[in-house]
Formats: C-alpha cells, structure tokens, sequence
C-alpha cells in the first residue's frame, strides 16, 4: 500500500510548484511559480530546437533515399544504432570533450533524434502503395512533385511515428540537460540538494506532465495531417 | 616497448592481487611498511563484530575517497561497513545522517557552522580548535557528535585562469569589484543558496556577475578550460591547483570564505553502540592527512584516474594502518 | 583502543611527479593502454547493468504479452492498453525514478520498475500487431481442423507472430540497454556510476569504456535475439530481415 507519507509528499511538491519554499540551506526562495516556469520553458525551448533540427536533417535523406530506393542499409541501421546510444554518455561526453552550453546540447539532442527519423521516413516513403507512384509518374510529376504531394502525405504516420519517438527521446535526455550546464526542469530531479525532496518530486511531476503534453500535441499534428482518405483506411 | 609490455604485465599482477601496491609507472614502491609504522596498525577487534556502520559522503572526491578512508578503516577494525557516498550536497548528507540512513559522514566544520547552524562567515573562528568546540556545541543540540577535526583544512574559493587573472590584474577577491559585471561564474547547484559561496560574493563582497551557471561540482575546472566560465568556484585542496600553475585562486582577502577541517559527524546513539574503537579508529586514520597529502590522494583520483576506493587503500597501507 | 603514533607515517614517495603529463594525465580523449589496465573496474557495473537489463526486459516481455494476448481475445481492451503502455513508455525514466521514490525508495528495484515500464509498450505493440498479422484463412484453415481457440494461439498465432514479437524484443532491449545507463540516478548501479559519479563526470576515456560497453551490450544482445529468432522460425528464413 502507498504509506500515507507519500501523499504528503505530492502535497509538500504541489506547495513548491505554485508557492514556493524556503530553500533548504536557507536564506535563499526556491521554487514557486516563476522559477519553475523558467525551467519549462527551457525544456521546451531545448526540446523544440532540437527536433526542429533533426527534422530538418533527417527528413529530406530518408525521403530521396526512400523515393530513389537506395541507402536501405544505412537507413536501417541508423535507426537501430540510435537506439543503442546511451544518452546519458552522449551528454556527459559532450559536455567534457566538447563543452557546457546550449549549442553543445542542442546538436547532442539532435544526434539522438535522427536516427528514427531517418529510419522512419525512409520505410514510410518506401510503403507507399508503388501504384500509386507508378500513376503519378505516368500523369509526368517530377521526382519533387512525386516526393511532396504523393509519397509524402501517404507516409505521414510512420513518418509522425518516428517524430514522436525522436521527440521522446529528446525531451528525456533535455531532463539530465543540467550536467551540460543547460537548467531545464530536470534541474529539480538532479540537484536534490538545493530543491529538497518535494522539489525532486515535482520536478519528476512535471516533467512526466511536459513529456505527455508534447506526446498529444504531436498527435495531434499527426492527425492534421494525415489527409482524410488515410484517415478513413485506417480506421 | 618490452619494458612498457612488462609495466602493463606487472600493473596486471599488482590490480590482480587486489591492492594497487606497486603504483604507477614512476614510482617505487614505496615500502612505508616500515618499523616506525607498524605500530599503527589497526587490529581487528572482537566487540566490533556485528556492529552494523554505513559511511556516507558528499559529492565531490574528496569527499568520496575521505568515505572509503574512514570505511576501511572501520572494517579492519572489525566493524561490518556499508558505504552509501556520493549522497549529494551538505543538506542531504544532513538529512540522511538524521533520518538514520547513515551512521556518519565528513563534513567541513566551516560548512557545518555556516551552512547548518547559521553562522555569519566572519563568525567562523579562525582556530581550529576553537571552530571544533564550536561545531561540537551545535552539534550535540541536535543529538549529533562530531569526531575530532583532521589536519588538513579546505575552504571554498573562486578559481581562474591563470592567464585571465594576469590579464584582469586580480588576485584577490576585491579585486574584482567593478570587473565582475563582465564575468561570468560557475559553480555547484547548492552554491546558489551558500553564504560562503555565490550568496557571500553577492551580498558580503558586493559583486554582482554577468551571470552565474550551476553545473557538477565534478565540471569546475572543465568549465574554465573550455573558456565558458571566467571565474569557478573551487576547493583550496583541489590537486589541480598543485599539478600545474595553470589555474590561481584569489585571495579571500575579506575573510568569507572560511576554511574549515573535517570532522566525522555521526549521531550520539552510533556513537554508543559502537564502542570506542569508532572514535579512535576515525581519529587514526585521518591523522596523517595532512594538506599536502590530502592534495595528493585528490590527484590520484582526479587526475591519476584511480578509483577512490583504491586510493584509500593504498592511503592507509602506506601509512601502515592496514597490510 | 588503539593508540596511534602521529608522526608523518607517510614518506616523500608517497607523492607521485606529475610534471611529465601523460594521456590520462592530460585527459585526451581515449586512452587505450589505461583501458588495458583498469578495465576491471568496470566488471561490476557491466553485471550489474546486466542484471538491470534481463530482469527489465525479462518481466516486461511477460507482462506485455499476456496483455497482448488478452486484448487479441477482447478486442475491446487493446486500446485501453495501448494507451495505458503508451503513457508509461512517454514519461521519461528519470522522471519515474523519482514518482516512485515514495514508494518504493532508492534502489534497484526502483530502477528495474522504470526500465520494465519503459519496454512495455513496445512488446505489447509488436506481439498485439504480429497476432493480428496472422492471415484470416490461417486462422480458419486451424478452425476448420478442429483446434481449439487456445491450441490455435498457442501452435498457429505466436509461432506465425514470432517475426513481429522477435522484432518487438530487439528493440525493447536495445532500449533498455540504453536507458539502464540513468539506473544511477535511482541508487540503482549499472554504467552509469563508471559515467557521472564524482570526478568520472571529466573523464573522456572513462565515459567513452562505459558508453561502449553499453553500445556492445546492446549490439550482443540484439544478434542474439535475432539468432534465437530464425532458430524458432525456420519458415522465415527465405523472407527479408
């Protein structure tokens, strides 16, 4: 059973979010409403640059590879090689080799959220019913406009697929961002020794929250975006 | 080649047998076991068995191989040691100490009074001894004890460059009033909360900074290397200060940054349980750690990149507390 | 009691020279004769995280696929279940550790409970995807011989699904391979204490051993799935990956 003194807990965090706390060497607020914001936003900041990014590299490769049918290999294996990274080492490494900051963050965030984004788009782009590619070469589309207006919407899920996974990926490792000097709301979970106890737990609260927020928001972009005959075959 | 190919086969036999006796490549062995010492030798003794210890630390080495000094003394004592180290900062060792995770961890008396009983840093008696009557004091309100005080004393203190300090013209920390505006600070997460940290450098010594960035404690001499921070907050003791004159420290010509010795604090209730070999097992083993060897065992883990563990043991062999 | 000598017990050899740097010395990106030296230092972590791994995957395989196997039979419960994996699968691990601490503290367990949360989604949405993969005239062909629901799951379904939940497996312990290096953070062991603890926060070698170990870990373990795989599935064998 939950000991009581759990719920105590959730109460003693639920203070530090909205009224902030004496912080526990004293002398000094900690938490409360604006601080915490901050630390949000930065998460979300860092979060959306770095997808951004990955998106903007990733997605153009994977849909020529996987328009011309080439490069399976590579493709594939990023994904799988993705997968196998440690973050935790990425960032660490990163921060010791290359240097503290936002830039160093956002570029380690991104090499994480590349490979199922590449992986992604390129088996999405490769699905795609090849009669209907067939019929848009015959009406004379270019590659482009074969890309863009055919393979491309057909591929949306599996493509938003690999966004979101990407997106869950990077907004876990945006959580240990505080070991490369970047403060995000994982600063809360991490430094126990300013923020307390009740701090580490909203901290983890709200980070879960974020991470849900995002989950649903991309869903949503998803289901904007998949055009209404996918839609209704997929149901 | 063959000699670098016998030093690896030989280093392999040393870490095989469990002990890092024979050392790095440059030095000899260093036969500290010699008649003087042996007298130091902790003998395991009856009553401590079955006595259950758990050794904390903080976060940072010296703290950690501090821990496994004290741990392994302990267990050749004949105490049954846990360690839980790298707890975190002052207020969760603290905690931990209270909530009875832990039977006791080191922890700098400058920290202690300041950070703990709320101590103005210029309160902080400059002697020694009368620092550890004072901490002793406090303390026992608590129903904590502390053991007494190491040789060795570490204070906090702000670090650069060498070559920055000689282009700002500073050395010491007053120096900076009218610069720091420019100057961008780094320093531990609980440094922001510390008054003989960011807390005493903003309202005691007046400064204001560009900015002021917490990272790992683990980070402050990366963060100056790769030119982010201007200034870092560092420890006197630190082995980077001694291995080269790359970095300086200012002077804390104010006088707020104290300096602090360690002492063993464990809670009144440990203390009797254990029986007397607690104390003086603690107080033996930290008596040879002198600056100058503190320093040493520093640079062994954060430069040499040894394990604390190991450190430790090869600290209390060479001064002849464990064979 | 003990009645200790205080002189300097410890001699002038006790301090190393340090003016002549070195790789480590220096900390140079990588190495490889320190590795040769200490690579034991990493044994325990490695097991450690080895055990953090197969627990994690072991208990979330079981779990995902009894609720796959569940919602297979009552449709209406898969996307409940998906949902519910889904939520458990985004909420970072990190964060987990730390809803949990109340409960159940710090320590391994906390740390295999985050990490089997994590795997769940992924093998419940490959075992559920593979079994509904099963072709309708399989299934009535099975139907028409006369097996019962339980013998057609159990000798047609799973082993015509193996593809999918082989697949599901593989990426569920890479993943964990992966993750299990933030256990550290819940008290739990693993590579990640060899990665951020005290001064190993600075140290490139020490962080790219760990970070390898890691990488190979995970490699070993997928080629050995996927070898268990086309062993149980000899019919795949002619087909693509």
């Amino acid at each position: 059973m939950i000991p009581v003194g759990a719920l105590g807990l959730f109460g003693d965090a639920f203070d530090f979010v909205f009224s902030g706390q004496e912080a526990a060497t004293g002398g000094v607020q900690v938490g409360g409403p604006e601080a915490v914001f901050d630390l949000a936003v930065k998460q979300v900041e860092v979060t959306l640059l770095a997808l951004g990014v990955a998106i903007l590299l990733a997605l153009p490769v994977g849909l020529i590879l996987g328009h011309r049918g080439s490069g399976e290999f590579v493709a594939v294996t990023a994904g799988n090689a993705g997968r196998a990274i440690p973050e935790l080492a990425l960032i660490a490494l990163m921060a010791t080799a290359v240097g503290v900051g936002l830039f160093n963050l956002v570029v380690a965030l991104a090499i994480l959220g590349i490979p199922p984004i590449l992986t992604n788009t390129f088996v999405g782009i490769r699905q795609v019913d090849r009669s209907s590619v067939e019929a848009a070469k015959g009406m004379g589309m270019s590659d482009r406009e074969i890309i863009t207006k055919v393979e491309l919407p057909l591929a949306i899920p599996t493509i938003m697929g690999g966004v979101r996974t990407a997106s869950i990926n990077i907004i876990a490792t945006a959580t240990i961002a505080p070991l490369a000097g970047v403060l995000t709301l994982g600063d809360l979970i991490i430094s126990r020794n300013v923020y307390g106890d009740a701090g580490v737990l909203a901290g983890a609260v709200l980070v879960a929250l974020l991470a849900l927020s995002l989950e649903l928001a991309l869903s949503g972009v998803q289901w904007a975006l998949t055009s209404k005959g996918l839609k209704l075959q997929r149901a | 080649m063959k000699l670098k190919y016998l030093m690896v086969l030989a280093m392999i036999c040393a870490l095989s047998v469990g002990l890092v006796a024979c050392g790095s490549d440059d030095s000899d062995d260093s036969g500290s076991s010699s008649d003087s010492t042996s007298a130091n030798l902790i003998e395991s003794n009856a009553d401590n068995e079955g006595v259950k210890l758990t050794i904390g630390s903080k976060n940072f080495t010296e703290q950690i191989v501090l821990g496994e000094i004290y741990a392994q003394g302990l267990e050749a004592a004949g105490y049954d040691v846990d360690t839980d180290l790298n707890l975190g900062s002052e207020t969760v060792a603290l905690q931990a100490l209270k909530a009875g995770e832990i039977s006791g961890y080191p922890e700098y008396v400058s920290t202690a009074l300041t950070s703990f009983y709320d101590t103005a840093p210029e309160d902080v008696p400059g002697n020694a001894d009368d620092a550890y009557a004072k901490v002793q004091t406090d303390v026992a309100k608590d129903g904590l004890e502390a053991f007494p005080p190491t040789p060795f004393q570490s204070a906090n203190a702000v670090g650069l460059l060498t070559s920055k300090a000689d282009e700002l013209g500073v050395d010491k920390i007053s120096d900076l009033e009218g610069k720091s505006q420019d100057l961008k600070l780094y320093g531990s997460p609980e440094c922001r909360q510390r008054v003989d940290c960011l807390v005493g450098l903003e309202d005691n010594y007046g400064l204001d900074f560009a900015s002021f960035t917490p990272v790992d404690i683990g980070l402050r001499y990366e963060v100056l290397d790769k030119k982010q921070a201007d200034l870092s907050i560092v420890f006197t003791t630190d082995a980077q200060l001694g291995v080269s004159d790359e970095y300086t420290i200012l002077d804390d010509d104010k006088g707020l940054l104290p300096a602090g010795n360690v002492v063993f604090l464990t809670d009144k209730k440990t203390v009797e349980e254990a029986g007397p070999d607690y104390r003086s097992t603690i107080e033996a083993v930290q008596s040879e750690l002198t600056e100058k060897v503190m320093q040493e065992l520093d640079a062994r883990v954060d430069i040499d990149k040894e394990t604390p563990e190991d450190v430790a043991a090869d600290y209390l062999k060479s001064a002849g507390y464990t064979e | 009691m003990i009645d200790f000598v205080q002189i300097a017990a410890v001699d002038d050899s006790f301090f190393k020279d340090r003016s002549d740097g070195g790789c480590i010395q220096d900390n140079n990106l990588f190495c490889p004769s320190w590795v040769v030296d200490n690579y034991d230092r990493y044994v325990d972590p490695t097991l450690q995280h080895l055990v953090l791994v197969l627990v994690a995957v072991g208990v979330g395989f079981l779990i995902a696929f009894s609720l796959a196997i569940l919602a297979h039979r009552r449709k209406w419960l898969a996307s409940p279940f998906l949902a519910a994996t889904g939520v458990l699968y985004t909420i970072p691990s990190i964060s987990f550790f730390f809803l949990l601490l109340p409960i159940t503290g710090r320590g391994t367990t906390t740390a295999i409970i985050a990490l089997t949360a994590f795997t769940l989604q992924i093998i419940f949405r490959n075992v559920i995807t593979g079994l509904r993969n099963v072709p309708n005239e399989v299934t009535e062909a099975a139907r028409g011989v006369g097996l019962t629901p339980k013998q057609m799951l159990w000798r047609v379904e799973i082993p015509l699904a193996m593809p999918e939940i082989i697949a599901g497996l593989r990426i569920a312990t890479v993943s964990t391979v992966a993750l299990a290096t933030l256990a550290v953070f819940a008290n739990g062991g693993g590579l990640g204490g060899e990665i951020i603890v005290g001064s190993n926060l600075t140290f490139k070698t020490g962080i790219i051993v760990a970070g390898s170990i890691a990488v190979i870990m995970a490699i070993v373990f997928d080629a050995l799935i996927l070898l268990v795989g086309r062993l149980m599935t000899p019919w795949t064998r002619a087909a693509a990956l």
